[in-house]
């Protein structure tokens, strides 16, 4: 960036063009003359890593916003929508959610790898200032997004993050209410959410230049922390660090993907798929794995006003580590006493993550409250200390030497890994837990739609259906299915004719006709299945105050706790069948109390109902429907059936989704594979200093 | 391999790096398919385009009525026997695409005209019984259609366009 450009136009027309707009000249020096240093390790290709996920979630995020209604009676609807109607829609929106995740797991890597290697330190403050800024503008957004599907999940988050603000003397009702557009988390506060998640990932390009030109501006740190001295203690970026960076993104690509395809619900809350209702709270209310370290931040102290403080401190601390940190080496690798406490570190931020999901009660409240402390004295009293009572080892003289000799730094880096591999699973583990509370868990059933070849058993599928048509259909909707999806592939496989004859059995209401008036009329293939109640009051009044919910997304919106480690094995088993587990479960679940259970009244004992006590009555019993392919007429056959049935209507584009999985799997291992020989090859004479001895630059290559 | 002078290194290093860039950009190209194919319409919208029943019978001779399908406007005119008379005796030769009426109708039912009632030009919905034709007269930029839905004058390069349908009975016809 410094210095005459090192590209220098041969031909007339882009000598004329640079002399006006040097845009080319700028993208040369930047991203292909550019010199890296020669050890970076694989710690540093998350930067381009993330700048690609920032593309990802910028590209579907603008599709998604092309079938998505910012309305708070259409939000939930227009998102289920675009999973079972748009093309290729499911792939779009778990690619954004999965997407903002991986993006964070990515940036959390990238910020862990910056302390490690004292990346902060000068000249580079202002390259992290930046960093701390973008990273706020991500959470902001990530936690707008999060509010946009307008389930449970999203409507209470709203509320509960919103309401942080109502914290700040005298102004912070007044500010709330600003926030909001009314008096509650409500429509204008979601079309402003829209509005704002909308922008705010421009404003992080916009951040995202400023980093990669301070970034270019100061240079790279490396892992051994010295600064290059001659050329030889870099190789140009391209082709070095493009074909690094393109090799290590498309192996975590396969990472990305395998949330996708296989297990795109694994990380979010099974309660967002259950629409919002303003007035009933969640049982076990906590926010997304990333940012579950600072929940528990806030929930340590007891004060409302210093908890909130103490939330935005400790992610407003990060922007004064240059001055916090005293020592004068850079790479934690010649630090051993700060390698010890940048380790316990890691240790404590993972531990609030858990603490972050577990309920606010008894001992985590005081493991958070001592980890909390710990996690400020980190910065505010370790780091200073430290930096002058530690004797560092000696430090390389230059890049060159500390990229010929020795191991050591090997060592670092595969603890990194590990801790982090911990980090992510703990937090998104935890994340899943239930209310807490003496819970026997379902048994796991084995199902055809299991793992990553699983389809549905249509015949299972249509007997299914049909326990739902005679015996859950009085009570429960299933609004979001239209009927020509019983013929629809991936389906149960009805003809088009037994769809249209199930459309013609039903009363559709239609109109206004010429006459002004609403009529009634038989289904047909277009339809939404009508629901049995006009509306949700209707239904409550019919039972009792609670109204049955609909049935469309329920296996996605039911599940169970796993526990550790059992969650951390469900990513490598691909486990995503809690919620048909657990409604098989329930609807054979029910027994006589306990003696000293107090049942009230209109409720029913069920071991495995959260709380036990459920307003619906044993609904299956044996010989209820008459099956005419043979199979067992019991209740547990009928609640299995069911159960695969409601996955399916939750989930139609489950087979396609992992058939795409596999094959997007399988290419991806192959230029994961390309790629590694590729990037080997350029390297190759890199790493071989016998070759540059006899003369030959390793920057001469040319691509 | 150690040796970079062999001759057969070059050839190697080279389809590798061919293979590399092809492979990343097929993925490319596939990855365009369903950025691209999520702006069809969804299923819902074609479900909600199949096809629909018209009655005809409170439809009175001289009287054109509209309908809607797929979000088109349909005009479904119910012509007099002058009408049809003067339709079927135009000659070609005076007509921009030529087509006789008979082509226009179904056999049978030559007294029903049904045609998407937007303009050829660029797509307004032309006022019905009107212009010099007795026909459709296009307000936007002027084009004249005839009682058949010809285009007789101005900038429309084409008839009005024949959905298709067939007649379920004698009074009632399926759209679509």
């Amino acid at each position: 960036m410094s210095g005459p450009s090192k590209f220098q136009p041969t031909h007339p027309a882009l000598k004329w063009f640079e002399a006006r707009l040097p845009i080319v000249s700028l993208m040369y020096d930047s991203f292909v003359a550019y010199p890296t240093p020669r050890n970076l390790n694989f710690l540093w290709t998350f930067g381009a890593i993330l700048s690609f996920i920032l593309v990802i979630q910028i590209v579907t995020g603008v599709i998604l916003v092309m079938h998505y209604t910012p309305n708070v009676d259409l939000a939930f609807t227009s998102v289920e929508h675009l999973m079972r109607d748009v093309n290729y829609g499911w792939l779009m929106r778990y690619a954004h959610a999965n997407g903002a995740a991986m993006f964070f797991f990515a940036v959390y890597i990238h910020m862990f790898r910056g302390m490690y290697y004292g990346s902060y330190k000068e000249p580079r403050e202002v390259l992290w200032i930046i960093g701390v800024i973008i990273y706020l503008l991500m959470m902001a957004t990530g936690f707008l997004g999060y509010v946009l599907p307008w389930g449970q999940m999203s409507y209470w988050a709203a509320t509960v993050i919103t309401n942080l603000f109502s914290a700040i003397p005298w102004v912070g009702e007044p500010i709330v209410t600003w926030l909001w557009g009314g008096y509650s988390v409500g429509n204008p506060t979601l079309t402003r959410f829209f509005s704002l998640h909308y922008l705010l990932p421009f404003v992080i390009v916009a951040f995202v230049v400023l980093h990669v030109w301070a970034l270019h501006v100061v240079g790279q740190n490396n892992p051994a922390g010295v600064e290059p001295k001659s050329d030889q203690d870099t190789v140009p970026f391209t082709p070095y660090a493009t074909m690094k960076d393109l090799f290590y993104f498309s192996a975590f690509m396969l990472l990305f993907f395998w949330f996708v395809f296989y297990l795109p619900n694994y990380l979010g809350h099974a309660d967002n798929y259950i629409p919002a209702n303003p007035s009933v709270t969640p049982a076990h209310i906590v926010p997304e794995w990333y940012y579950l370290p600072f929940y528990a931040i806030l929930r340590a102290i007891p004060n409302k006003l210093a908890g909130v403080i103490a939330l935005f401190a400790s992610i407003l601390i990060l922007a004064f580590l240059p001055w916090l940190d005293t020592s004068k080496v850079r790479s934690g690798t010649y630090r051993p006493l700060f390698k010890i406490f940048f380790w316990i570190f890691v240790a404590v931020c993972i531990l609030l993550g858990w603490l972050g999901a577990k309920p606010a009660e008894g001992g985590y409240v005081i493991a958070a409250q001592i980890l909390t402390a710990w996690y400020f004295l980190h910065f505010i009293l370790i780091l200073p200390v430290i930096g002058l009572i530690e004797k560092p080892l000696p430090v390389p003289d230059s890049i060159t030497e500390a990229a010929t000799g020795g191991h050591k730094k090997k060592v670092g880096v595969a603890g990194a890994i590990v801790a982090l591999a911990v980090l992510v699973g703990l937090a998104a583990g935890t994340g899943k837990a239930e209310a807490a509370g003496e819970q026997p868990k379902p048994p796991q059933l084995t199902w055809t739609f299991a793992g990553p070849f699983g389809t549905y058993d249509r015949a299972q599928l249509q007997r299914g259906f049909q326990v739902y048509r005679e015996v859950c259909s009085a009570c429960h909707g299933l609004s979001l299915l239209s009927f020509r999806n019983l013929a629809e592939p991936g389906g149960p496989g009805f003809t088009t004719e037994q769809a249209a004859a199930v459309a013609a059995e039903a009363k559709v209401k239609d109109g206004p006709n010429d006459q002004g008036e609403m009529f009634e009329r038989p289904g047909r293939l277009a339809d939404r299945f009508p629901s049995p109640y006009p509306n949700p009051q209707a239904a409550a009044v019919a039972f009792n105050g609670v109204a049955p919910p609909d049935l469309s997304v329920m296996a996605k919106a039911r599940t169970y706790e796993r526990g550790f480690p059992t969650f951390v094995f469900d990513m490598l088993t691909q486990y995503q069948e809690a919620g048909p587990d657990y409604i098989a479960a329930y609807l054979t679940g029910y027994e006589d109390p306990p003696a000293d259970f107090k049942l009230p009244d209109g409720g029913n004992y069920n071991k495995f109902y959260p709380g036990h006590a459920t307003a619906m009555p044993p609904a299956l019993m044996d010989d209820l429907v008459t099956y005419t392919d043979g199979t067992p007429q019991t209740a547990q056959q009928y609640a299995k059936d069911v159960a695969a049935f409601l996955m399916w209507a939750a989930e139609p584009h489950l087979e396609a989704r992992k058939r795409l999985g596999f094959q997007v799997m399988i290419f991806l291992l192959v230029l994961t594979g390309l790629l590694y020989f590729t990037k080997k090859k350029i390297w190759h004479e890199v790493e071989k200093p016998r070759e540059i001895a006899h003369g030959q630059d390793p920057k001469a290559t040319k691509i | 391999m150690t040796n970079p002078s062999l001759p057969s290194e070059p050839t190697r290093r080279d389809f590798l790096y061919i293979a590399t860039g092809a492979v990343g950009a097929i993925g490319a190209g596939f990855t365009l398919v369903p950025l691209i194919a999520q702006m069809n319409p969804d299923a819902s919208t074609i479900a909600a385009g199949a096809p629909i029943e018209v009655d005809l019978a409170p439809i009175t001779e001289g009287q054109v009525i509209k309908v809607t399908w797929r979000g088109k406007p349909i005009f479904i005119s119910h012509r007099t026997a002058e009408e049809v008379k003067q339709a079927q005796s135009v000659p070609m030769s005076q007509l921009k695409d030529p087509q006789t009426d008979q082509d226009r109708t179904k056999t049978g039912h030559e007294q029903w005209l049904v045609v998407i009632g937007i303009c050829t030009h660029l797509g307004c919905i032309p006022i019905a019984k009107s212009g010099e034709y007795n026909g459709w007269f296009c307000p936007c930029h002027g084009s004249v259609y005839d009682d058949s839905g010809r285009i007789r004058q101005g900038p429309a390069p084409l008839n009005l366009a024949i959905p298709p349908y067939r007649f379920v009975s004698d009074s009632k016809i399926e759209i679509g």
